[in-house]
């Protein structure tokens, strides 16, 4: 049972600095010796050699310093970003937990903005229909459904981004501390979903800064520091570290 | 259908109905502006080009007409290109997605436009006693398909590359007003200088816009003008295809 469903390999991964791309053509064209030369040398390194492994069933968080490259990592895994050197191997549908209302459009109803995500997420239009109702329930936004989210407050952005995201039945969850804004109440009904994945056997991917939902939800912890897993481990014994750190 | 292909469909068929709801979203008078914004500019070339510099070309009114609606889909869809992937950089940044769907629900929405003025061009074909051919059935497809894939293809060229170099949005604009005067739009072929003839060919939208004069004003396919501008739709679209395809993996890097 233990297969493993995600699989780093000695990643790297720099980014090019587009100092001169940034400035617009008129300083490609000033500096633009310049501007190929550091294109090719300058590179900003985020991930030296991270290597780890997630099997099925698993729910690992990640915490490191703000900027120590724990969205990189969410990057890869959803495949949006590509290693510069390494392996990024994932098994499976992998659906990223967005944002505030990323994947929305604020002019459009909650409704319609249902569809729009579900489908971004990888859902067809016949399988977030079928669903749209659950959606709706779990959000406990029925009074709001139907109109325009720029009118919704943060909270409910992640209420709604969160019951399309564990809707679409994937088998990898990512979760980009995404979870703060949700009141009390919506958090831990989160928490809560979270573990029916796990029994579910599905894998989670926890990002967060906050110490109790890691300790509640994560069976084992990855702790990125200067690009490299610092340390990884079974969680209370991780977190306690990284929090005297 | 098996699930990818059906995926593929859906995922255009919702970004292109939402590109569709957001743009009539708090819009009062909502799919008349699709008419309304080729009519008045024909309106300004009228006054400009006809009551003040009195062009000597008859049925000028209706000339105009036909031109400025294929030009407004290709100039609305070409500006907008560039706004294409930066406007969605939150799911760029976060979903792996076929990117160029996005780009493609945008042309869609803006093909949709021009079939729904096709009755307007047909009306005032009418009120100018001018005759609604036959050949409108199946020359308007060949027209529309050849101009969709055109567009696709620069808006696909022009959405990518701005990811990079962000001052290309500036530089679109101004190209597209240059190429609508490079263009037998207010002028017709005839007008242009036989020296400078040869040379319209460059400009890939030139033998379009006198392909769908022929078809609307006579009822003539002009399958010379057809055949140059399949060649440039084709150029354009591999073009395209083949930048967006090497850039793909590093639009979430730039955003």
């Amino acid at each position: 049972m233990n297969k493993t469903v995600i699989k780093c390999t000695a990643v790297h991964k720099n980014f090019p600095m587009y100092h001169y791309f940034r400035g617009g053509i008129k300083n490609l064209l000033l500096h633009f010796p310049a501007a190929v030369k550091s294109i090719r040398k300058k590179k900003f390194t985020v991930l030296k050699d991270i290597s780890f492994e997630v099997s099925v069933g698993e729910t690992i968080g990640v915490i490191g310093k703000n900027g120590a490259g724990k969205s990189t990592i969410l990057g890869l895994l959803a495949g949006v970003l590509k290693p510069s050197s390494g392996q990024v191997t994932v098994v499976g549908r992998i659906a990223p937990l967005l944002e505030l209302g990323a994947g929305f459009h604020p002019e459009l109803s909650g409704r319609e903005n249902i569809l729009l995500n579900g489908i971004l997420l990888g859902m067809l239009k016949r399988e977030v229909e079928e669903k749209r109702d659950a959606i709706i329930e779990f959000s406990e936004l029925e009074e709001f459904i139907d109109q325009p989210i720029r009118t919704y407050s943060s909270g409910m952005l992640a209420r709604l981004g969160f019951s399309v995201a564990v809707h679409c039945d994937p088998d990898i969850l990512l979760v980009d501390e995404v979870l703060a804004v949700g009141d009390q109440d919506f958090q831990e009904k989160c928490i809560e979903k979270m573990r029916i994945f796990k029994q579910e056997q599905k894998t989670i991917v926890f990002v967060s800064h906050n110490r109790d939902e890691i300790l509640k939800v994560c069976d084992r912890v990855i702790w990125i520091d200067q690009g490299i897993v610092y340390r990884e481990g079974p969680v209370d014994q991780v977190i306690n570290e990284y929090i005297e750190y | 259908m098996n699930r990818p292909v059906q995926y593929l469909f859906d995922l255009t068929l919702v970004l292109t109905r939402k590109e569709i709801q957001v743009r009539y979203k708090n819009n009062v008078l909502g799919y008349l502006w699709s008419v309304l914004q080729p009519l008045s500019f024909a309106l300004v070339y009228f006054i400009a080009f006809k009551i003040f510099m009195r062009v000597q070309m008859e049925n000028y009114t209706l000339y105009l007409l036909t031109g400025m609606f294929p030009w407004q889909w290709f100039a609305n869809s070409v500006n907008e290109a560039s706004g294409t992937f930066i406007s969605n950089a939150p799911i760029i940044k976060k979903i792996n997605f076929p990117r160029n769907l996005l780009v493609a629900a945008n042309i869609i929405k803006d093909a949709i436009h021009f079939i729904l003025c096709i009755p307007v061009i047909m009306l005032f074909c009418f009120i100018y006693d001018s005759p609604i051919s036959i050949t409108w059935l199946y020359g308007i497809p060949i027209l529309l398909v050849l101009q969709t894939v055109m567009i696709y293809g620069l808006s696909l060229l022009i959405s990518t590359l701005n990811l990079f170099f962000r001052d290309l949005e500036r530089i679109v604009t101004i190209l597209v007003t240059f190429l609508f005067f490079l263009t037998p739009i207010v002028y017709n072929y005839e007008m242009v200088p036989e020296k400078y003839r040869q040379l319209l060919a460059l400009n890939p939208m030139a033998f379009l816009m006198t392909s769908w004069r022929s078809l609307f004003l006579s009822g003539q396919m002009d399958w010379k003008a057809i055949l140059i501008t399949l060649v440039w739709s084709v150029i354009l679209y591999g073009l395209g295809q083949m930048i967006y395809k090497k850039l793909v993996w590093r639009f979430a890097e730039v955003l």
